[in-house]
């Protein structure tokens, strides 16, 4: 036996590998914490010269203040509605194309393929200005229906990406039996195809979701009036004139803010790690 | 990351198909409800954004947009703050880009390891990719008050001084961002390099360790060679996207103080839309995506090369 093998320093490398994980554990959670710790201090604590990590008198009233100050409740309703329809229209688009690019070497589906890679490529800003231009023309600036559009066409290539990794896995051979059976096409994506991809599909319609609730930037730029405005753009509104007094509704509304989407995130926390190596490297 | 996907893809197209095989034209009629809003709504505004870099365009003008040819290009090449902006956009995507990649790397190879504590470290690296980058922004403003934040009261109880204003600082604001940008992007650059350690044969590993090579010698031979396309397609990836990052930033600092956080995105947003002048700013974007593609190119050619090599 080697001397690197030892049962002392196999312990050794052991409680490093542990004191590397606490490490990580750490600088993960640190910022969290804090957002939680401040979210429920008292102003007159937010206001003492030292902040500590457990509040001394935790309180609520942040949260009222954070709902009373902004238009947050309502925020949440145009983020909501926003996101739900991004990713209902999304799977509904990509999910016959991914079974396609998966499926068949058509030049459409090669196509799709390289516009998925090459869309990541493009900043927002040379998108953003002919987007606002077109949107106006069609007078869908400020308006949600606006906003979801640019939502779907922005998460659909890697909805694609994922979705037809999905369908690759889905046994061509089933659908031949259907087909040797009788069923036709549309027959059979929609009783032996789509179910078994409802996994798949359920991890995009997620990914869509989370990315609609979660954007910033075409929001700012394409909604003008408060009242529509999403979640995160109302957040904004928040910082700037911050005195430390106010800091206490800011981090109760982030907290808020973040609560949908981990939600989603804990729910399918296992399925949409898996959707995520199956559509990137296992096939 | 299509390349690692395209290799693996069974003989699909070969094997004769009853049924589905009948008609291309059933092929494009499932294909068309994602290509129309794609070429309408990307493509399109795409190639109508190129050419915008090369009008006056400006918002809210009544007169109409004439083509002045490359007279915007000219004008970006004098353009100083544009070029200081290009370069802090520069600094930041690398300084972002580098330390992410090897501190996931470093916690995907402690998570593919039997260890306790797993699943907390599973589902907390998964946080940060839930959070709105708005409220990832918010939350490290936290942390970052001079006067109620969590980290100058740290320094102070280590006695490490009175701490500073991070965020306002010219020389600390950059640094800070950066530390932002690399604590945001952890958990995908983890997940994606845990992805691609799935594929790292383990009897390879376990022979390899009989044989008696140590740790560093294993990941080199075995777990590297296999996590390399992976490693590869995230890094390119992770780069151009924290190239095009602007909500994190924005709500950050502003681009500011004096423009030291000024990434080139902030500074096309305020162009185009803050003093309207969208042919100027269509330009910007152009030369970003020439810098990205060229940075690509020589990025993705240098790793293949070295590969071969090793």
């Amino acid at each position: 036996m080697r001397a690197a093998r030892t049962p002392r320093t196999r312990r050794a490398a052991r409680a490093g590998r542990y004191t590397a994980l606490l490490a990580y554990l750490l600088f993960l959670a640190f910022p969290l914490l804090w957002l939680l710790s401040t979210a429920l201090k008292s102003p007159r604590e937010l206001g003492s010269p030292h902040p500590a990590w457990i509040p001394r008198h935790p309180t609520l009233a942040n949260v009222r203040q954070a709902f009373a100050e902004q238009p947050l409740a309502h925020a949440a309703l145009n983020s909501l509605l926003v996101a739900l329809a991004t990713a209902a229209v999304t799977v509904l688009i990509a999910t016959p194309t991914a079974y396609v690019m998966a499926r068949h070497r058509t030049r459409a589906a090669r196509a799709a393929t390289g516009w998925v890679v090459v869309s990541q490529a493009f900043p927002f800003v040379l998108l953003i200005i002919p987007l606002f231009l077109v949107l106006k023309r069609l007078r869908l600036i400020d308006s949600p229906t606006g906003l979801v559009l640019v939502y779907v066409v922005w998460s659909l290539p890697f909805a694609l990406w994922m979705l037809a990794g999905h369908a690759r896995a889905v046994p061509a051979e089933l659908e031949e039996a259907a087909a040797v059976d009788g069923a036709g096409r549309l027959r059979t994506l929609t009783s032996v195809t789509a179910p078994l991809l409802a996994p798949g599909i359920a991890a995009t319609a997620l990914f869509a979701f989370v990315t609609a609730w979660n954007e910033f930037f075409f929001a700012l730029v394409l909604l003008k009036s408060p009242r529509r405005q999403t979640l995160p753009v109302v957040l904004t509104h928040f910082i700037g004139a911050e005195g430390v007094a106010d800091l206490g509704p800011l981090a109760a509304a982030a907290f808020l803010a973040t609560l949908p989407s981990l939600a989603f995130f804990a729910l399918v926390q296992r399925r949409i790690t898996s959707g995520l190596l199956t559509g990137a490297v296992k096939n | 990351m299509t390349e690692v996907a395209e290799a693996r893809t069974p003989v699909a197209g070969t094997r004769p198909r009853a049924g589905l095989r009948t008609s291309d034209r059933g092929a494009w009629f499932l294909v068309l409800p994602a290509l129309i809003p794609i070429l309408l709504l990307s493509v399109g505004p795409l190639l109508y954004g190129v050419l915008l870099a090369f009008t006056d365009a400006q918002s809210g003008r009544t007169a109409a947009t004439r083509w002045i040819g490359a007279l915007n290009f000219r004008d970006l090449l004098h353009d100083t703050l544009f070029w200081e902006s290009f370069r802090i956009g520069l600094v930041w995507a690398v300084g972002v880009t580098v330390p992410q990649f090897l501190l996931a790397l470093g916690l995907a190879l402690l998570l593919n390891q039997d260890l306790r504590l797993r699943g907390l470290a599973r589902a907390l690296a998964i946080v940060p990719w839930a959070m709105p980058e708005v409220v990832v922004g918010i939350m490290w403003r936290l942390v970052y008050n001079p006067d109620a934040g969590v980290l100058n009261e740290t320094l102070r109880d280590l006695g490490l001084g009175d701490g500073r204003d991070w965020l306002s600082g010219l020389a600390t604001a950059l640094p800070a961002v950066i530390a932002v940008g690399v604590w945001a992007g952890l958990p995908q650059t983890t997940v994606a390099l845990l992805a691609g350690l799935q594929n790292v044969p383990r009897e390879l590993h376990e022979a390899a360790a009989v044989d008696g090579a140590g740790a560093w010698r294993r990941f080199r031979t075995v777990t590297w060679p296999a996590l390399r396309p992976v490693a590869l397609a995230i890094t390119a990836l992770n780069l151009i996207w924290n190239l095009n990052s602007f909500a994190l930033v924005y709500v950050l600092t502003g681009g500011g103080p004096g423009g030291k956080t000024r990434l080139p995105m902030l500074f096309a947003y305020e162009e185009a839309f803050r003093y309207g002048q969208f042919g100027y700013a269509a330009a910007m974007g152009c030369v970003l995506v020439a810098v990205v593609s060229v940075l690509l190119a020589a990025f993705l050619a240098g790793r293949l090369r070295g590969g071969e090599d090793a």
